[in-house]
């Protein structure tokens, strides 16, 4: 049976571009889009368009002063003096065309997603041009401007008083949207990431906990560099089922980014396109067990667009609207035809990664048992059920 | 930087008459390990959490005729007046190591005149530590391993320039290797890689991030 997904969507996503050689690519939705026709998986009847963003959402979250900036720098000639102090024009975020627009609607999308799952319109829906976790209250961060996870959580706290669970499987840790509901025990943020000693953002360890009343609503599973397949779900699965169902949310809001597989060249954790089918599958079931389904999915990270991101999202939207994606299915030629020119790689053949293409993790043991290790630490102070 | 930008100002004290329960109650309310006897704004002794459980009567043994008369017993009597202290204008650094010297968990803050300001614990220590490093500020790590020769951090410091790559601290420490140092970059990018690309390209061993190769 077919669950009602709404796919929210618009081409001028793309324009959440901040140049051509910038290592933040959304041609990777237009080619997620792409691969899912091709497979007959989605359909004209589930898209939905995104809306727009008004200030004063934004402003749930960001500050007024933050989003004048961001206004100003989508159209001034050159970047404003000011704009440095708020993490805009920086190697990371520089200013773009219409900057505040591009990024207003992408939170505008996740606002959407919020507002049919909790209408009842839609069981769940995915955003893919959503998962900005590290844009913070009045700074943009690590290619985020604006937080769309945070506003969306803060518009469904303020407009339906729901609890929310959000996670994060993003391989940087979901550092914007912790921090925003910190001392909030009707947010609890949960981050699955590879641990900070060494990546961006460097926050997400097991002792970052929450504050005051948020006290153990804050929950972090920092994972060692080079964590493979077994061990990540082993985490995933030691911790999500527990901490949701101790927390009891009324929605799910997940993050989805996918740079914790192995070919993706700014993180070190050593996944496979496997997990991209077991998280959103876990998630989907404890929405369905905990709170009538209702789930909202963003996007995220990913920064092989060529080789992970498209299968990776494929997988989420599939699993989301209930389409079974089985281990030998291929990728359609017509799919490889349109993007192997481009494509500075050789294009995966499968939707999975086959056995024995990845070369073996050496001190493999050492790292298991140390994220064993995590994940009894980080379920110590949080809900469990 | 300097003692009197990270000590705690709000300190509590104790006068040498106040009992041994008065301070016993301090250390348990404010759940806090020393506290400063102080006369007149002035100090004149130190007592912690060790001295004032060693006075108290035992809570195993049987009550005795004493126990009353130990806790009104004043401060004084058990305070240590050899204080181990800092100054206001001190380097940080120098308050460290008299901490780690001395093996004490806090310093009292006096002026020259013996006016206490504040104190500083190894707590606030270590929490300035951590802003130092620039872990608390959204960054990535970026370690390389250099020649121990004059002008090197120059070198390295001037391709994160080129990159324009912001750099949120910078440490140097002995290297694992005879005659080599490490050098470790805080960088404000989720995105090192164009940057750590120079580096090698520029002969230096980069050693994070690490590749899967270089693991075993
Ligand atoms: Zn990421």
């Amino acid at each position: 049976m077919k669950r009602k997904t709404a796919f929210i969507h618009s081409n001028d996503y793309l324009n959440y571009n901040f140049n051509d050689d910038h290592p933040f690519n959304q041609k990777r939705i237009a080619m997620t889009i792409d691969l899912l026709r091709m497979m007959n998986l989605l359909e004209d009847s589930d898209l939905v368009a995104p809306r727009m963003a008004e200030d004063e959402e934004l402003a749930l979250i960001h500050d007024r002063q933050y989003i004048e900036v961001v206004k100003e720098a989508g159209h001034a000639e050159q970047t404003p003096a000011l704009a440095a102090s708020f993490g805009i024009g920086t190697e990371d975020c520089p200013a773009f065309v219409n900057m505040h627009e591009a990024t207003a609607l992408a939170v505008g999308g996740t606002l959407r997603a919020a507002e049919l799952v909790m209408a009842g319109e839609y069981q769940h829906a995915v955003n893919l041009a959503g998962g900005l976790h590290h844009g913070f209250r009045g700074r943009a961060s690590g290619f985020c401007i604006y937080n769309d996870c945070s506003v969306a959580i803060a518009y469904l706290r303020q407009k339906y008083d729901a609890r929310v669970l959000y996670i994060d499987t993003d391989a940087h840790h979901g550092d914007g949207v912790q921090w925003a509901f910190y001392d909030d025990p009707n947010v609890l943020t949960l981050s699955f990431h590879e641990t900070g000693k060494y990546l961006f953002p460097g926050t997400g360890n097991i002792t970052e906990r929450g504050d005051g009343q948020g006290y153990g609503f804050s929950v972090n599973v920092p994972l060692d560099a080079f964590t493979e397949d077994d061990s990540w779900l082993e985490a995933y699965y030691a911790v999500l089922p527990t901490v949701a169902r101790g927390f009891k949310p009324d929605i799910i809001v997940t993050q989805n980014g996918c740079d914790a597989h192995t070919f993706d060249p700014l993180t070190h954790l050593s996944t496979t396109m496997r997990i991209y089918q077991e998280v959103p599958r876990l998630a989907r079931d404890l929405a369905d067990e905990l709170c009538d389904g209702r789930l909202i999915a963003t996007g995220g990270g990913g920064y092989d667009i060529w080789r992970v991101v498209p299968r990776a999202w494929s997988l989420l939207w599939a699993e989301l609207s209930g389409q079974d994606v089985p281990q030998d299915t291929r990728i359609p030629q017509t799919w490889i035809d349109k993007y192997q020119a481009e494509s500075p790689v050789q294009l995966a053949p499968t939707m999975f990664d086959p056995e024995g293409i990845f070369p073996d993790i050496p001190r493999r043991p050492e790292i298991t048992t140390k994220n064993k290790n995590t994940v009894e630490k980080a379920l110590l102070y949080c809900p469990k059920g | 930087m300097l003692v009197e930008d990270i000590m705690k100002r709000d300190v509590i004290t104790v006068a040498p008459t106040d009992s041994i329960r008065l301070a016993l109650l301090k250390v348990h309310q404010y759940r806090i390990r020393h506290i400063p006897v102080v006369e007149d704004g002035k100090l004149v002794g130190i007592i912690s959490d060790r001295d004032v459980r060693d006075a108290c009567p035992s809570i195993i043994s049987a009550p005795h005729d004493d126990d009353d008369q130990i806790m009104n017993t004043a401060v004084s009597t058990i305070m240590r007046k050899d204080v181990i202290t800092a100054h206001p204008l001190d380097f940080v650094e120098e308050a460290a190591l008299a901490l780690y010297d001395n093996r004490i968990g806090s310093l009292p803050v006096v002026t020259d005149r013996d006016e206490l300001m504040g104190i500083l614990t190894e707590t606030d220590i270590l929490y300035t530590l951590v802003e130092l490093m620039g872990v608390h500020y959204p960054s990535s790590h970026i370690e390389v391993e250099v020649d121990d020769q004059i002008g090197i951090l120059a070198d390295v410091s001037n391709i994160f320039k080129e990159a324009s790559c912001s750099v949120t601290s910078v440490l140097v420490f002995p290297g694992k290797h005879l005659g080599k140092k490490n050098l470790v970059f805080r960088v404000q990018t989720i995105n090192p890689r164009h940057v750590t690309d120079k580096i090698e390209e520029a002969g230096y061993h980069v050693v994070w991030p690490r590749k899967l190769e270089e693991l075993s």
